[in-house]
């Protein structure tokens, strides 16, 4: 079951790397991060999954040295910090590309030859 | 169209490799060390019901505090990089006025989104959610304030006091740990109380409502940063 899960966010990265590796737009490139990122988000959450287990939020107090039923609460907390980094990250891109429309008028990547020789 | 086989060759490269790894991975029968002394004892070490945000605040809140250094960082940055103005004077901005359905919408909805946030970040240690999630709703509603009257100037001051206080608040309570605890962002400065209400889990809720105010006033003053740019734009 959690192989569906896994190949669904392996799809979301392909398709991530594919956008930014061939669209031309400056916006699209960062749409194209952003979905791959998802998707690496994605498979993290579905390696800590049990089957037949409950999320990690308790409705009443466990017994001491009883273990709940429920999926492992590790990776969901890594996922929570990448998804806030991946925020800053689209945030960062983000304002690049404005600076960078700022200057040039355009969001072709082809129009900043700048630095290619 | 050489790019395009090449890419395609890459894509296919790193698929076959990703395809070998997940077809050989079989999920865990029970749940790893860490995650079962997590499960077994967040709740009475901790108190609280979520135990993402037991481990999100208590047990990592160290990183917690880096995380939220990473997204003042990038405010900041954003807010330097954008600052600089052109040299001449921009006209007036003739920015397209939002239309009466979305400006009546937005007076409706504001206040509504505003609460839900502050409900999402106050029950973080209870329910889904917490102060990130709540954060980012809180700026949701100034970018919808920002879309309905575009000529709003958010007063960065406010929001750099709103930041700067809750982030100082953040690190004094941790600071409080120590003396009071076992250690720099132990929660149990104040008593962990009953299970499950909304006064529980020790200071957990004040510091992720500190988060959520900090999260909310850094997401709004990039919003507020990238708008300004966008008005001088046109």
């Amino acid at each position: 079951m959690v192989q569906v899960i896994l190949i669904i966010g392996l799809m979301l990265m392909l398709l991530g790397i594919y956008g930014f590796m061939q669209s031309k737009n400056l916006l699209k490139i960062v749409i194209a991060f952003t979905l791959f990122n998802t998707g690496i988000n994605i498979i993290m959450v579905s390696v800590g999954y049990l089957a037949d287990a409950k999320a990690p939020i308790l409705d009443k107090l466990p017994d001491l040295n009883e273990i709940p039923n429920m999926v492992d609460p590790v990776p969901q907390a890594m996922v929570l910090t990448a998804i806030v980094i991946g925020l800053g990250v689209t945030a960062l891109m983000l304002s690049y590309v404005l600076k960078l429309h700022q200057e040039k008028r355009s969001l072709d990547i082809n129009n900043f030859k700048d630095l290619k020789w | 169209m050489v790019k395009n086989i090449l890419i395609l060759l890459l894509l296919l490269g790193v698929g076959l490799i990703a395809f070998d790894i997940f077809g050989a991975f079989t999920e865990n029968k029970e749940l790893s060390p860490t995650a079962a002394y997590y499960a077994e004892n967040a709740a009475h070490e901790v108190g609280a019901a979520n135990l993402v945000t037991a481990i999100v605040v208590t047990y990592r809140g160290l990183d917690t505090l880096g995380e939220v250094s990473i997204l003042f960082l990038t405010a900041a940055i954003i807010s330097f990089m954008l600052k600089f103005r052109k040299e001449e004077e921009m006209e007036a901005s003739d920015l397209r006025p939002a239309s009466e359905l979305f400006i009546t919408a937005t007076q409706v909805f504001t206040p509504i989104i505003l609460i839900m946030g502050i409900y999402i970040f106050l029950n973080g240690h209870l329910t889904p959610g917490g102060g990130f999630q709540g954060g980012a709703v809180i700026a949701s509603a100034f970018l919808l304030m920002l879309m309905a009257k575009p000529r709003l100037q958010l007063s960065h001051r406010v929001i750099a006091r709103v930041e700067s206080i809750s982030g100082i608040s953040y690190v004094i309570l941790g600071v409080l740990g120590i003396a009071f605890a076992g250690g720099f962002l132990d929660n149990r400065v104040l008593s962990l109380g009953s299970f499950g209400e909304l006064m529980s889990a020790g200071i957990i809720p004040f510091i992720y409502s500190f988060i959520g105010l900090k999260v909310g006033a850094e997401l709004s003053n990039i919003i507020g940063t990238m708008s300004n740019l966008q008005k001088e734009n046109k």
